[in-house]
């Protein structure tokens, strides 16, 4: 599974403001931080803003802050923001073809591995990310 | 209000208390499952076979169930945790979480370093809590098939 750019960045900009709500971050706080593109970022909070993850405040001192549910939004609402999680086999649909029982079966497989990930990613929320992230940080 | 909340060993008195806790999970009645439990990890006092109840203002809130398995699967001694439960109206509270870390604390006595525990994937509830107290997809991978064919 590779999880695409934008729910990466997504990922980073919610986490880190999720960290601390009161706290307004600009998207050059947090691009610089973990060392992604200021304007890819830009338009990720754009999403997150209209998502009501994130409320973007205005005039001088302005910037982002984390307005979600930290322990009911799960990574899994995140990504899906921003895409499926399907897993691309590009094989042509089942039909009247003679390796149809190959394909189905190999279709199969892959929906498995998608739910598996899936279930990973939507039990896992914010405050429990986050709360393994500080202690990984103190190791 | 955590700190009002005793954690115990269950008691042959807490039965319907268990039943009616288990209920609020899982409609699906099974008093002759729980006598089962009651018998074998209250009423034998084994060592490894733990059965305790979180208590409130004299209710009993929730109970978990756990055990050290040695050697299933080709695991060495490990500790179970195989059920849970706590009232809804003291959810988010730590009730859970103050059963699991006694659990661990006597699952770590009877000599284990690591406890297991199995959940429904589509039970998110009970997955995102466990998932809280760092529980982690672990080494072992359960597979099953439907068998009605055969």
């Amino acid at each position: 599974m590779k999880i695409q750019k934008a729910s990466l960045f997504a990922l980073y900009a919610v986490l880190e403001l999720a960290s601390d709500p009161e706290r307004q971050l600009s998207a050059t706080d947090i691009a610089d931080k973990y060392g992604v593109s200021t304007h890819h970022l830009a338009k990720i909070l754009r999403t997150l803003v209209r998502s009501k993850l994130v409320q973007a405040v205005r005039g001088a001192g302005g910037g982002y802050r984390f307005t979600g549910v930290i322990n009911r939004t799960t990574l899994l609402d995140v990504i899906e923001l921003f895409e499926t999680l399907e897993s691309e086999l590009d094989t042509p649909s089942p039909g009247d073809h003679a390796g149809d029982a190959i394909i189905e079966e190999l279709q199969s497989i892959t929906r498995e591995i998608d739910d598996l990930t899936k279930a990973v990613l939507d039990t896992i929320t914010l405050e429990t990310a986050l709360n393994s992230s500080r202690l990984r940080a103190k190791l | 209000m955590t700190e009002q909340v005793t954690i115990r060993n269950a008691m042959s008195s807490d039965f319907d208390a268990v039943i009616d806790l288990d209920l609020v999970g899982d409609p699906q009645e099974k008093p002759a499952y729980w006598r089962g439990i009651f018998d074998r990890y209250v009423a034998s006092g084994r060592a490894g076979s733990i059965f305790l109840v979180a208590e409130f203002n004299g209710d009993v809130i929730g109970f978990i169930v756990g055990e050290v398995r040695a050697w299933e699967f080709g695991s060495p001694p490990c500790g179970w945790v195989f059920a849970l439960s706590v009232s809804p109206k003291h959810r988010e509270m730590g009730v859970g979480q103050l059963m699991l870390e006694e659990m661990c604390k006597r699952l770590k006595k009877a000599g284990v370093t690591t406890v297991r525990t199995m959940v429904d994937r589509e039970n998110k509830l009970t997955l995102s809590f466990f998932r809280s107290q760092g529980m982690r997809t672990g080494r072992y991978i359960e597979l099953e098939k439907l068998i009605d064919d055969i």
